[in-house]
């Protein structure tokens, strides 16, 4: 099963970044295999819609889960659409993350948990 | 002549300019108050008018046949605006980062997308004692104020002066607002924070070709850095408002300062003047 995480950087050593739409990169990994592979995120200097456009682009990778440390009412509604499971409020390193998405220490949400905008005024 | 106050720093007194100058000005001339800060209009607390029409505007926002779509995502990927996203077989579309360019209607290989209007504001006129009054103001949650600035700007009219109250900052608002003037008043504030906004302001301003010229207010507080940028590019610095108690105290009150302190009116009156002598000279010299 593949997940993708919002990331500072590139690697599986990398931060958790706390945006969704706005984020660095996605590191979209196979929670079996731990095979990994990093997305940069376009839309991270959207003039607006981010988190709708990088939601659809996360759904074209097929992941079963989206962990980040936030998600806006438009990305959540994009993703639920696409039956992925939100699970926010994650932080720490993304190799952590993905042990502990293993462990079933994640419960998914089922409401965004920021309003609209949330991810512009973060760096 | 079309005259708009905008400022780049919000909170520097475009209000306060634009409504001293209406109130001076109304005895010599016929004078129309358009308020283009849309999201915020607040020229009507000073000036009080009586409104007497409204008139609502509209979006055009596209609404998908999902009966005939075959989800091939066209729309989403030509919408600039990321307003449009095709998942599995859902189009969503997110009416509120919709500019109404209608891209995804004329490029929808299937011809299912209709553009619909949906109300986002309204337009209100009325009168505030001899002054025409035009203000727009956009729904709340709404974010596309163009539409509804460039529906204030249908009632400009030739017979008359106008004051057109412009918001802060320099985005698509400010740009829609300022577009058509004769000249535009930037008011800033003598301290970092009102030079650096000018400086972004005084750049748009010569981008779309329009003379403009400074007003300082509260003038006394923070620095000289406003006034030397105004020698140092040939910008007119036109009119100093002092820091003054006795200003911000009627302005808190909603007291037009020309009302309680008649003495400003001509201060008022000659920036009309200086600012008509300014426009007349580029007319005469369009080369400039």
């Amino acid at each position: 099963m593949k997940i993708a995480i919002s990331s500072a950087g590139k690697t599986l050593d990398a931060q958790v970044d706390p945006r969704f739409g706005r984020c660095a990169y996605f590191i979209v990994v196979d929670t079996e295999t731990m095979q990994f592979e990093a997305v940069d995120n376009a839309n991270a200097a959207a003039g607006g819609g981010a988190g709708i456009a990088t939601a659809q682009m996360i759904a074209g990778k097929g992941v079963e889960a989206v962990l980040s440390g936030n998600c806006g009412p438009n990305a959540y509604e994009v993703l639920s659409k696409a039956d992925i499971k939100v699970i926010s409020g994650v932080s720490g390193v993304i190799k952590d993350v993905v042990e502990n998405y293993r462990n079933g220490k994640y419960e998914a949400s089922n409401k965004p948990n920021v309003a609209g905008h949330f991810g512009q005024g973060l760096k | 002549m079309i005259i708009s106050v905008a400022s780049g720093k919000g909170g520097t007194g475009k209000t306060l300019v634009a409504t001293s100058l209406a109130l001076s000005l109304k005895d010599g001339h016929k004078v129309m108050v358009q308020d283009c800060d849309v999201e915020e209009p607040n020229d009507h607390i000073i000036l009080k008018p009586v409104i007497t029409d409204r008139e609502p505007v509209f979006n055009l926002v596209p609404r998908v046949d999902e009966e005939k779509c075959t989800y091939c995502g066209t729309c989403a990927r030509v919408c600039a605006f990321n307003a449009i996203a095709v998942i599995n077989e859902h189009v969503l579309v997110f009416p509120q980062m919709c500019h109404g360019c209608g891209a995804c209607s004329y490029l929808c290989p299937e011809k299912v997308i209709t553009e619909i209007p949906k109300e986002i504001g309204v337009v209100e006129r009325g009168e505030a004692d001899g002054i025409s009054f035009v203000q727009g103001v956009l729904t709340i949650g709404e974010a596309m104020a163009p539409p509804v600035i460039r529906k204030v700007k249908e009632y400009s009219n030739n017979d008359y002066t106008i004051i057109r109250d412009v918001s802060p900052g320099t985005s698509c608002p400010v740009v829609e607002s300022i577009k058509g003037s004769d000249f535009c008043l930037l008011v800033t504030e003598p301290t970092p924070f009102g030079l650096n906004d000018l400086i972004l302001a005084v750049e748009t301003v010569k981008e779309l070709g329009i003379p403009c010229g400074i007003v300082i207010n509260r003038a006394g507080v923070g620095d000289s850095k406003v006034a030397d940028y105004c020698v140092k590019e040939g910008i007119p610095l036109l009119l100093n408002i002092p820091l003054s108690t006795d200003i911000a105290s009627l302005y808190s009150r909603g007291i037009p300062l020309v009302e309680g302190m008649p003495q400003w009116r001509d201060s008022f009156i000659k920036l009309e003047k200086q600012i008509k002598e300014i426009v007349s000279e580029r007319n005469s010299n369009p080369q400039r």
